[in-house]
């Protein structure tokens, strides 16, 4: 079945990640560069996620002042900015979406 | 390690470690209910049954990479391509095992394995500082169980609250509830963005990230992200180059 292939296929290279290491207990050490590359991953990867889906939200570009998903996501980035705390920034998106979308119509 | 669990003292210390390591993880479990109920609910209209997402959960448990194979398949993308994604986006995770692994390299190997399937973004938070910044580690693995029983068992909850919920509403998907993948992504990269390196990546990835929309299988995720990182690697080196040859200078 191809939900199943699909699970163990996501399954094994998340464990094998997440493993690696720990299997190996620290007897291999990362190239300089290899290390500071890896830093790069998560912003880079989630950067790529996030403009594309604030920009073009219901399949096409909505590059306008009404895009709720792009005001929003700039105000997620500012309170962001200002608190640098994850879970404030996730309420206070979340409701300044809602207000948008469902107060004003957006 | 040898443990004697008849030894009533020691029992006290493991429940207190396992009961610790919970409570240090609730503030970031908090911030995953929604992520778990929205993943459950999204589930279906992307294209994934409800066993399925139940399934992810349960097996994979990875809240990003899940919430980013829906997005790939709603939008139709092979298999193949799901699962190298996923692996690209949990890359992450061996820089928090290299960070663990020093302090419990001496560990039997079922407590090895039981740490590498519970590292999540939220558990790492919650025990490095346990393991990182505290003395005293001999318990502290058990306060990573304690961690991890509480982070996974309320993704699987909350998946299955999700996928109850989008099924007894199922307009919920017209909500615009994806946009709490987004805050919550939001919310990770913005304290990343510190150099000018970081700066580069993250604008680089943006940017090829739209002008590779148009691929087939949502292949431009990996290219926008693998432009970002040599970016952010080469305004790096170059950056490290240039003090290196100032300081010579001096």
């Amino acid at each position: 079945m191809n939900e199943a292939t699909l699970i163990f296929g996501m399954f094994l290279v998340t464990f094998s990640v997440r493993y690696i290491l720990f299997a190996v207990a620290g007897k291999v050490r990362f190239p300089p560069w290899l290390t500071t590359g890896l830093n790069f991953v998560p912003p880079a990867v989630l950067t790529a996620i996030i403009v594309p889906a604030l920009l073009i939200p219901q399949g096409e570009l909505w590059l306008r002042v009404d895009n709720p998903w792009l005001l929003a996501g700039i105000f997620a980035a500012l309170v962001s900015f200002w608190r640098r705390d994850l879970l404030t920034t996730i309420v206070a998106g979340m409701l300044f979406f809602m207000i948008l979308r469902f107060g004003f119509n957006l | 390690m040898t443990s004697n669990s008849s030894n009533p003292d020691l029992g006290i210390i493991k429940r207190k470690e396992m009961l610790d390591g919970a409570k240090a993880t609730l503030p970031l479990i908090i911030g995953a209910i929604p992520f778990g109920i929205i993943f459950g609910t999204l589930a279906g209209p992307s294209g994934l049954s409800a066993w399925g997402a139940l399934a992810m959960s349960i097996i994979v448990f990875a809240g990003s990479a899940q919430f980013i194979s829906l997005g790939l398949l709603a939008a139709g993308a092979a298999i193949p391509v799901i699962i190298a994604t996923t692996f690209v986006v949990n890359l992450r995770h061996i820089l928090y095992a290299a960070n663990l692994v020093p302090k419990v390299r001496h560990l039997p190997h079922r407590w090895r394995l039981m740490m590498a399937f519970g590292l999540t973004d939220e558990t790492f938070a919650a025990v490095s500082n346990r393991f990182l910044l505290q003395d005293n580690t001999t318990h502290a693995h058990w306060f990573y169980l304690g961690s991890w029983l509480a982070m996974y068992s309320n993704w699987v909850f909350c998946t299955g609250l999700g996928i109850a919920l989008g099924e007894l509403f199922p307009d919920m998907t017209h909500w615009g509830l994806d946009f709490a993948m987004s805050v919550t992504f939001i919310g990770m990269v913005v304290p990343y963005l510190k150099s000018k390196p970081m700066w580069g990546a993250v604008i680089v990835s943006a940017a090829i990230a739209m002008a590779t929309v148009g691929l087939p299988h949502k292949l431009g995720l990996m290219v926008a992200a693998l432009c970002g990182i040599s970016t952010g690697l080469s305004l790096h080196l170059l950056l490290k180059q240039r003090a290196v040859r100032e300081s010579v200078h001096e």
